[in-house]
């Protein structure tokens, strides 16, 4: 591979800042790279003439809607009103860094963050999975945190549509063998079915860190004279212009043609650039560090000198190359995937070089900072950049989209599931039973999380199908985190405001449900196009919900991801705000599991049942119906349920969620987790009680002489608690209603996947 | 005893593996792939992962790392050497063990709590377990299904050198072996990882903490 210094210079001619002021009316692509005319207006009129082409491209990526939250932003801001602080300290970093960075005690601190990479995927399905997660793991690294697992929040078009057979396998295969390859155990995340997701799968990706409270790295390049480094994977041609439009064939047409705009991986270089990161902070000798994600070097250039001391002097043509004919706009759109960006003290330049080396890991010196204010960028020593990198990075466009409840909000609001016909003999709850078990969104989902490693690193206490991921991250003290990620878009489409606050009190039990204390959140707002009103008000209502939500449980937002423009033709997809919260264990070893434990114990249920059924899976499944008002959110109720949880480790045996599909899957999972089955006997209306999907409620068991105590602890709590029955036998009974036998439910449970897939 | 850890770039099970040995009452010491010694230690173990991305063919790159010349001469002199998952893959590469592991008969990652019989304790690393033990122990791999030729399966079983058999046969290995050992017995390759299966919290159990603990009990082999 030649030398990118020796390699030809293009041969048409560059576009320097010289020859932009000499030829100032020259026609430029601003258009087929995603600008608007105003946008490139406001261009002109901060650079005080036309931009280059290569600062053209810059602008281009960096105000895409993907990198400037332009439609979003307004809305995204309120969470800044929330109290930067969680329920056990003040947060490290906030919204604004790679990732949020919380307190979680004994000098220890956790970041997190999902993001998404839906679009990559569907056109590229493993490789657009894959680098998902490469990138959402260079951001929590980017923080000073080793990574110690990820989850994978998924969803597809319908389990028997031919497209999803296309996209599924890659999608899953490429999580899993990124993932995999670096050795981050993959301890959760959800795969959900919906019809809506035809043509748009949405693949969401959390990375969990951990650091110690010294150790945080901040983006940023301060410090005249310090030197930028860029060092990892070779700059190639892939994923120009991904965050904005496929761009190539508006720049130099000699080049090779049409650059693919999906990113190619390679997890065995992230993996080395993990160790080495890591190292390179064990010295010392990092001053500030960025990944290079979406936008590639014009988002790592801007975004540090911008948060530093302002100014940055890059020498372009020192970027190592895969492919020696790329054009400086290419190279600054690149998204060349495993590189990283750091600002390094001159004296530490040689122990950086030196342990890069011993990780075979390629670093150049590319740069340096500066106090000129400019970013300016040389090709071959000449000026092809000079911009104020705050316009660039952090001061792009802002849009009030427009924005308006639906016109068809109302009616679907009235055409509740409450009126749907329902199963009324015993035969009938039976069949329905198990037709939900066997439903593609309740289904076993092993065929899908046998292909990730959820052990590897040996600290992995809960994973799936558990409620949430849990992880030891202090083998001492036991000191542990857990994780869970939910949105139901149902209900969310029915009312985004509420849909959101569910999506968030539903991953907040998750977390409780395990023992842990829920401190902080991070969000992955899926929806369609900002363009479209109806959508925007979906969104503004979901953040607004979102926003409250967390207000009244004490939570912070810490960081999240907003993916737009999701729909195909006029469809968007359901509006489907992923939200992940993350929880605190003082001692994972006394963590409660998930699923009966053992024969012969009570089961309760914590929480009360309404009859409501709208936007249940019941109404999806059996009438293919969406329609009605979500269930009630009553925030109190859930942080009640959240304490008792809390307070009722040791003494519960096991808790399980009771979200999808109500009581019904709850027990079948319950039942499923170890093989023991159940009695139970229902007070109300059997189908109700089974199917309804009222929030806040909880399964759980306790040992028959504990059965006072809980009493108790729910009195104290203020949670309404309902004896069901007991634990035992090989068979699933309601009691007057009907049984079925493990062995038939598991058969039912566990055939669908592999069915479908296989 | 000092038990050696080899980490190569790419190698993921390293740390779990020094804490396995940790665990059965060993010293643990971290080895580097670039290393030209051994460092005093009594064992070595070949950690899982994907040692240089396992481009080209799982374990043929980490064969020519400069340490692997130093495990290679250990092993012949009687050192005990394991080899995990890609760690097996290493030593088939080596051609300290016969045989090579191609691509799962399923053709996907998988990671499962997989049930073996242990066949053979007789080994260095497996003396701590009964004949015909029955164990759970994770499995985790895409590249895991043994094959050697009939006259060298035939030549592993007439010497009693398969070391577990899975029960069930997850990844279409041939006659289900899921580890082997050299005539001497004291190199065993093993494709499921019993350094996940060393604590109650974090894994299915402790069944494989005996891989481990098996170290302690000198003697059997060199009689």
């Amino acid at each position: 591979m030649p030398d990118a210094r020796t390699a030809p210079k293009p041969v048409t001619k560059l576009d320097t800042v010289e020859v932009a002021a000499q030829d100032p009316d020259r026609q430029q692509p601003w258009a087929d790279l995603g600008l608007k005319a105003d946008e490139y207006a406001r261009i002109r009129e901060i650079l005080g003439r036309r931009p280059t082409s290569s600062e053209l491209a810059m602008y281009s990526v960096m105000w895409s809607e993907h990198c400037s939250y332009k439609s979003s932003k307004v809305h995204l801001k309120q969470f800044g009103e929330i109290p930067q602080e969680t329920p056990v300290g003040k947060m490290l970093a906030g919204i604004g860094e790679n990732a949020g960075v919380i307190d979680v005690g004994q000098g220890y601190a956790v970041t997190f963050k999902v993001e998404s990479h839906n679009h990559p995927s569907y056109v590229e399905p493993y490789q657009g999975a894959a680098t998902g997660v490469g990138g959402i793991v260079r951001d929590i690294l980017a923080m000073g945190a080793r990574p110690v697992a990820v989850m994978d929040p998924l969803r597809f078009g319908p389990l028997e549509a031919a497209d999803t057979h296309r996209v599924l396998p890659g999608i899953v295969a490429g999580v899993g063998g990124y993932g995999n390859c670096l050795g981050l155990p993959n301890i959760g995340g959800e795969a959900v079915f919906d019809e809506t997701y035809l043509g748009n799968p949405l693949v969401n990706a959390l990375c969990v860190g951990v650091l110690r409270h010294e150790d945080l790295h901040l983006a940023k390049a301060s410090g005249v004279g310090n030197q930028v480094i860029l060092y990892g994977a070779r700059t190639g041609g892939d994923g120009i212009g991904g965050v904005s439009v496929l761009a190539s064939e508006t720049f130099d047409a000699d080049g090779p043609a049409k650059r693919p705009s999906v990113q190619v991986g390679d997890p065995f270089m992230e993996k080395l650039l993990i160790e080495c990161t890591l190292e390179l902070f064990a010295a010392r000798v990092v001053a500030g560090i960025q990944d290079l994600g979406g936008a590639g070097l014009s988002c790592a250039t801007s975004e540090l000198a911008s948060a530093g001391d302002g100014g940055m002097h890059v020498e372009l043509d020192r970027v190592p190359l895969r492919d020696s004919s790329l054009a400086p706009e290419e190279i600054l759109m690149s998204e060349s995937q495993e590189r990283m960006m750091a600002v390094v003290e001159p004296g530490d330049v040689a122990a950086f070089m030196e342990i890069c080396a011993k990780w075979d890991v390629e670093a150049v010196v590319v740069g340096e900072v500066t106090d000129t204010g400019r970013l300016q960028i040389d090709w071959h020593g000449e000026r092809v950049v000079d911009v104020p990198p705050r316009t660039v990075a952090h001061e792009g466009p802002t849009y009030e989209r427009p924005f308006a409840r639906p016109a068809w909000q109302d009616a679907l609001q009235a055409d509740g599931a409450e009126a749907l016909p329902r199963p009324a003999t015993g035969d009938e709850l039976r069949a329905t039973v198990l037709r939900l078990a066997g439903s593609p969104n309740l289904c076993d989902k092993s065929w899908i999380t046998d292909q990730y490693d959820r052990y590897v690193q040996g600290n992995t206490v809960l994973a799936q199908p558990s409620d949430s991921g849990m992880i030891r991250i202090d083998e001492e003290s036991n000191l542990g985190v857990a994780v869970a990620t939910d949105c139901n878009g149902r209900f969310a489409k029915l009312d985004p405001y509420a849909g959101a606050q569910l999506a968030l009190a539903e991953s907040y039990r998750n977390v409780a449900t395990g023992g842990a204390r829920p401190l902080a959140v991070s969000d992955c707002l899926n929806f369609g196009s900002p363009e479209d009103p109806d959508v925007m008000w979906q969104f503004a209502e979901a953040c607004r919900g979102l926003k409250d939500g967390c207000l009244e449980l004490g939570v912070p937002v810490t960081g999240g991801n907003v993916s737009l423009y999701n729909q195909t033709g006029e469809t968007a997809i359901l509006p489907t705000p992923v939200v992940a919260v993350l929880g605190v264990v003082e001692d994972v070893t006394r963590r409660t599991p998930t699923g009966f434990a053992a024969t012969g114990e009570q089961v309760f249920q914590l929480g009360a049942t309404r009859e409501e059924l709208s936007g249940s899976e019941w109404a999806h499944v059996v009438h293919g119906h969406l329609g009605g008002r979500p269930p009630a959110v009553d925030l109190g109720a859930e942080k009640a349920l959240g304490s008792l949880l809390a307070d009722g480790v040791g003494l519960l045996t096991s808790a399980h969620d009771l979200s999808e599909g109500g009581l019904s899957q709850a027990l079948v999972e319950s039942c499923l987790r170890r093989g023991i089955g159940a009695t139970v006997r229902l007070s109300g209306d059997p189908f109700v009680e089974l199917f309804s999907e009222s929030a806040a409620r909880v399964l759980v068991t306790v040992a028959t002489e504990d059965v006072a105590r809980l009493t108790e602890l729910a009195l104290e709590h203020g949670v309404p608690l309902t004896r069901l029955g007991e634990t035992g036998g090989a068979t699933l009974v309601v009691e007057g209603q009907f049984d079925v036998p493990l062995e038939e439910l598991r058969a039912t449970w566990t055939a669908t996947l592999p069915a479908a897939l296989s | 005893m000092k038990i050696g850890v080899v980490t190569f770039p790419g190698s993921l099970d390293d740390v779990d593996a020094r804490r396995a040995a940790r665990l059965a009452g060993h010293e643990a010491v971290a080895l580097w792939h670039g290393d030209h010694d051994l460092g005093g230690v009594d064992a070595v173990i070949l950690p899982g992962g994907f040692s240089y991305g396992d481009y080209l063919r799982c374990g043929a790159i980490a064969r020519f790392a400069p340490v692997m010349q130093e495990v290679v001469d250990a092993a012949r002199g009687g050192m005990p050497v394991l080899g995990i998952c890609n760690g097996f893959q290493i030593l088939c590469e080596s051609h300290l063990l016969p045989g090579a592991l191609i691509r799962n008969d399923h053709r996907k990652f998988g990671c499962l709590d997989q049930r073996l019989v242990i066949e053979n304790n007789r080994t260095s690393w497996t003396s701590a377990y009964a004949d015909g033990q029955e164990v759970t122990i994770v499995l985790k791999n895409g590249e895991g299904s043994f094959v050697a030729d009939e006259k060298t399966l035939d030549m592993l079983e007439a010497e009693g050198r398969v070391v577990a058999r899975y029960v069930g046969n997850p990844n279409g290995s041939q006659r289900a072996i899921a580890g082997i050992t050299n005539e001497a017995g004291n190199v065993v390759g093993l494709m499921p990882h019993p350094e996940h299966a060393v604590e109650d919290l974090c894994g299915p159990g402790t069944d494989g903490l005996g891989f481990f603990t098996s170290l302690g009990a000198v003697g059997l082999l060199s009689a």
